[in-house]
């Protein structure tokens, strides 16, 4: 079978690929970054003494949380347009689609975090005479990020994974990019089989690189 | 702002002229051209003119069915093969350790979607001869068994990692008490381990089965057509995203809720009476 | 009964046992006592095979603890162990923690284990509670049925390793009152603790530990009477202060 894998057709196509990993890069960037924003601000409505603004953050991730992301990439492809967006481009409505969506799920991680430190520091805090936001910028912060560092990357991880779902709508990330060559070129298993490789290498080093930072940050 | 978007609804409720006993009375309804598919079943409730011209409800219908066979499926693989990955992820000997990492950090690093490219174009290229044309040409719905199959081994790298951690969770003084007493490795796990560590983390496997049920969307890039597929071939057809995309939206969310609710009983049922705390510290 | 030649552990460079040697006839009832760190426990587990151990042999009724050969479970099964910690099974009844071995190692049908238990339970005074989770019962309680739950075995000797330090100070003596009993009885006991008072009431011998070493081993009149070395005099001193 591998008697005939044939590497030209990988190097030849080199530059399509990297455009299109320069996509996923973009996707992903972001999806990351807008994500976390929104996701911060989704958090503090969840924990928020308001009833109105933690049921709307509630029921916000809950939607994003059921529904399957391929879906959720159909959403916004098709009904930009049908709205009056049709300047947002593919491009634009996809990554409006990626950072609502993440943010969902960053939401509950930083709320997690938040969380996680137990209501007695924030009583120690205050037993120091520090008050409420400095209890939160010297004692509580400080831990909660520590404890949800590990786990956004960890998601981060699984958000580039999942960028390469706008193959759906043809958007032409790095597995659209191969996929592309692979049918026009007629060259399946080489292109696939690269494209695993790409994906598995960055992925796995990224997961050893976030365990060791679990490590160092562990308290 | 200024598009113009009909709305309809009913187009939801849309069933064949030919499954539909009453239809059949009306000679003129049994025209299988478009715009006299009117009298097509719900259609006729709701007067919709011509937007019946096929039966969108039996499409979701079937959509929703093969989201939920596909996904119960795949969770058969998932559940089998991933407590044993994840026991033998946590057990003496270095060997099986090892073969069941390389089995999480491999399904669990390359995405979903190629996994599925690769299960479906790849590997039948990679089989024996005879075995590779039988799945090729043989076997009846490829699509359908390579999505199980595939979603399965995928999923269940991560729910390796939950029975894992479960088994981690729980003090080493069990071990040591359940050697102590005379049992086996093999009975310690039966009897001490397993008990526990399942109960502890039906939550975080209630996740996972939902992330197959969720994830069983990729599989309409290899032509399974789950409900998502449905949706979109739907709003492809009559241009009402947002009536389609609800409706899928919302069976979503309806089958999560009632997942998370059932488990959410098996959880309270099943668990430990006093409290779920282990040990004394 | 137990021998313990020249035993020496390290975890990576560093040595948690040194040369221990001692021995345990049928009969004895043993202290183990020494600052926290000494090896007491890890002792202790190296006896049932708990813990693995680099050099020097343990020898249980005749059977080496450190052969490839050794039929672990076996050898585990016939002495009876207690940990600080109590660890029953959180998901079974105090009876189901009681009948499991009985069951599993010993292929005792399930009424004779489970009227087994219950004569156990009674021994140890919780019959009214056989039907409760580990949960549910107080540390004192646990203790008692980890204590049956070891006794089912019918075991030749029996090991304890702390099983008063995780208590409560009120319920102590209960646990201590059931260990007396059974020393009464004849049982052969191996008791890590720092309980002086039961010590010098059932022990015959007591062995201090420090740094990996049996530092002193005596009959327990002498241990507490005429102890010999700095350290021991240093132990008891502060641990009899108060």
């Amino acid at each position: 079978m591998f008697a005939n894998f044939d590497y030209q057709v990988i190097l030849d196509n080199v530059g399509i690929l990297w455009d299109g990993m320069l996509i996923t890069f973009l996707l992903t960037g972001v999806a990351l970054v807008g994500g976390i924003i929104f996701g911060t601000v989704l958090a503090l409505m969840r924990l928020s003494r308001f009833k109105v603004l933690s049921f709307a953050a509630g029921r916000y991730v809950d939607a994003f949380r059921s529904t399957p992301l391929i879906l959720v990439i159909f959403w916004f492809y098709f009904a930009m347009p049908i709205i009056g967006l049709q300047a947002i481009g593919g491009l634009g409505s996809v990554l409006i689609a990626f950072t609502l969506f993440e943010a969902a799920y960053y939401c509950e991680i930083i709320r997690a975090g938040i969380q996680s430190v137990t209501r007695a520091q924030i009583h120690a805090g205050q037993a120091l005479g520090l008050t409420y936001f400095q209890t939160m910028q010297y004692v509580i912060l400080p831990q909660a990020f520590r404890n949800m560092v590990p786990v956004l990357l960890t998601q981060a991880i699984v958000l580039f994974q999942d960028t390469s779902l706008v193959y759906v709508v043809g958007l032409k990330d790095f597995l659209t990019a191969a996929d592309l060559v692979a049918v026009r070129d007629n060259r399946v298993v080489e292109l696939y089989a690269a494209a695993a490789v790409v994906y598995f290498v960055l992925c796995f080093a990224s997961s050893l690189w976030v365990r060791r930072l679990r490590r160092q940050y562990a308290i | 702002m200024a598009m113009k978007y009909n709305w309809d609804w009913s187009i939801i409720l849309c069933r064949s002229p030919e499954e539909e006993p009453t239809a059949a009375v009306e000679p003129g309804t049994l025209a299988p051209d478009a715009t006299s598919a009117v009298g097509g079943g719900a259609g006729q409730f709701f007067d919709t003119g011509a937007s019946c011209a096929q039966p969108y409800f039996d499409w979701i219908v079937s959509g929703v069915s093969w989201t939920i066979i596909v996904a119960c499926a795949a969770w058969v693989i998932t559940f089998s093969l991933g407590s044993i990955i994840g026991i033998a992820r946590t057990v003496d000997q270095p060997v099986v350790r090892a073969v069941a990492t390389a089995y999480v950090e491999f399904f669990r690093n390359i995405p979903l979607l190629l996994q599925m490219f690769l299960w479906f174009f790849v590997v039948p290229e990679l089989l024996p001869e005879d075995a590779g044309r039988w799945v090729k040409r043989e076997l009846p719905l490829p699509e359908y068994w390579t999505a199980i199959v595939c979603l399965g081994m995928y999923h269940a790298s991560r729910t390796a990692e939950q029975v894992r951690a479960g088994i981690e969770s729980i003090p080493r003084g069990q071990t040591q008490a359940g050697l102590a007493m005379g049992l086996t490795q093999f009975q310690v796990y039966r009897h001490v381990l397993l008990p526990v560590s399942y109960r502890i983390i039906i939550p975080p496997l209630t996740s996972d089965f939902m992330g197959i049920f969720k994830n069983s969307s990729v599989a309409l890039t290899i032509g399974v057509m789950e409900l998502t597929a449905q949706s979109r071939q739907i709003a492809e057809y009559t241009f009402n995203i947002f009536e389609i995309f609800t409706v899928a939206t919302l069976i979503y969310m309806v089958v999560t809720l009632i997942v998370v609710t059932v488990m959410r009983f098996v959880e309270a049922k099943v668990r430990i009476p006093g409290t779920i705390a282990m040990g004394a510290d | 009964m137990i021998e313990i030649e020249n035993v020496s552990k390290w975890y990576g460079d560093f040595r948690v046992l040194a040369e221990c040697s001692t021995s345990v006839a049928k009969g004895d009832v043993v202290v183990v006592c020494g600052p926290s760190g000494s090896g007491k426990s890890t002792l202790l587990k190296c006896v049932n095979g708990l813990e693995p151990f680099q050099e020097g042999t343990i020898t249980v009724d005749g059977v080496s603890v450190g052969d490839k050969g050794t039929n672990l479970p076996k050898l585990r099964s016939r002495i009876g162990m207690v940990f600080q910690n109590f660890e029953l099974f959180p998901h079974m009844t105090a009876l189901q923690n009681i009948c499991l071995s009985q069951m599993k190692v010993l292929g005792r049908g399930p009424d004779e284990a489970e009227e087994r238990s219950m004569k156990l339970l009674e021994r140890v005074g919780i019959t009214e509670h056989a039907h409760k989770h580990p949960a549910q019962l107080s540390g004192g309680q646990q203790q008692r049925v980890a204590i049956a739950r070891a006794l089912a075995m019918d075991p030749i000797a029996m090991m304890f390793d702390e099983p008063t330090s995780a208590l409560d100070p009120e319920m102590i003596s209960e646990v201590l009152d059931v260990m007396v009993d059974l020393a009464k009885e004849g049982m052969t006991m191996i008791v890590v603790t720092h309980e002086m008072g039961f010590a010098r009431k059932v022990a015959h011998r007591v062995v201090f530990m420090d740094e990996g070493r049996i530092v002193e081993e005596a009959q327990t009149e002498a241990f507490f009477t005429t102890a010999r070395h700095e350290r021991t005099q240093m132990f008891l001193s502060k641990i009899l202060e108060h």
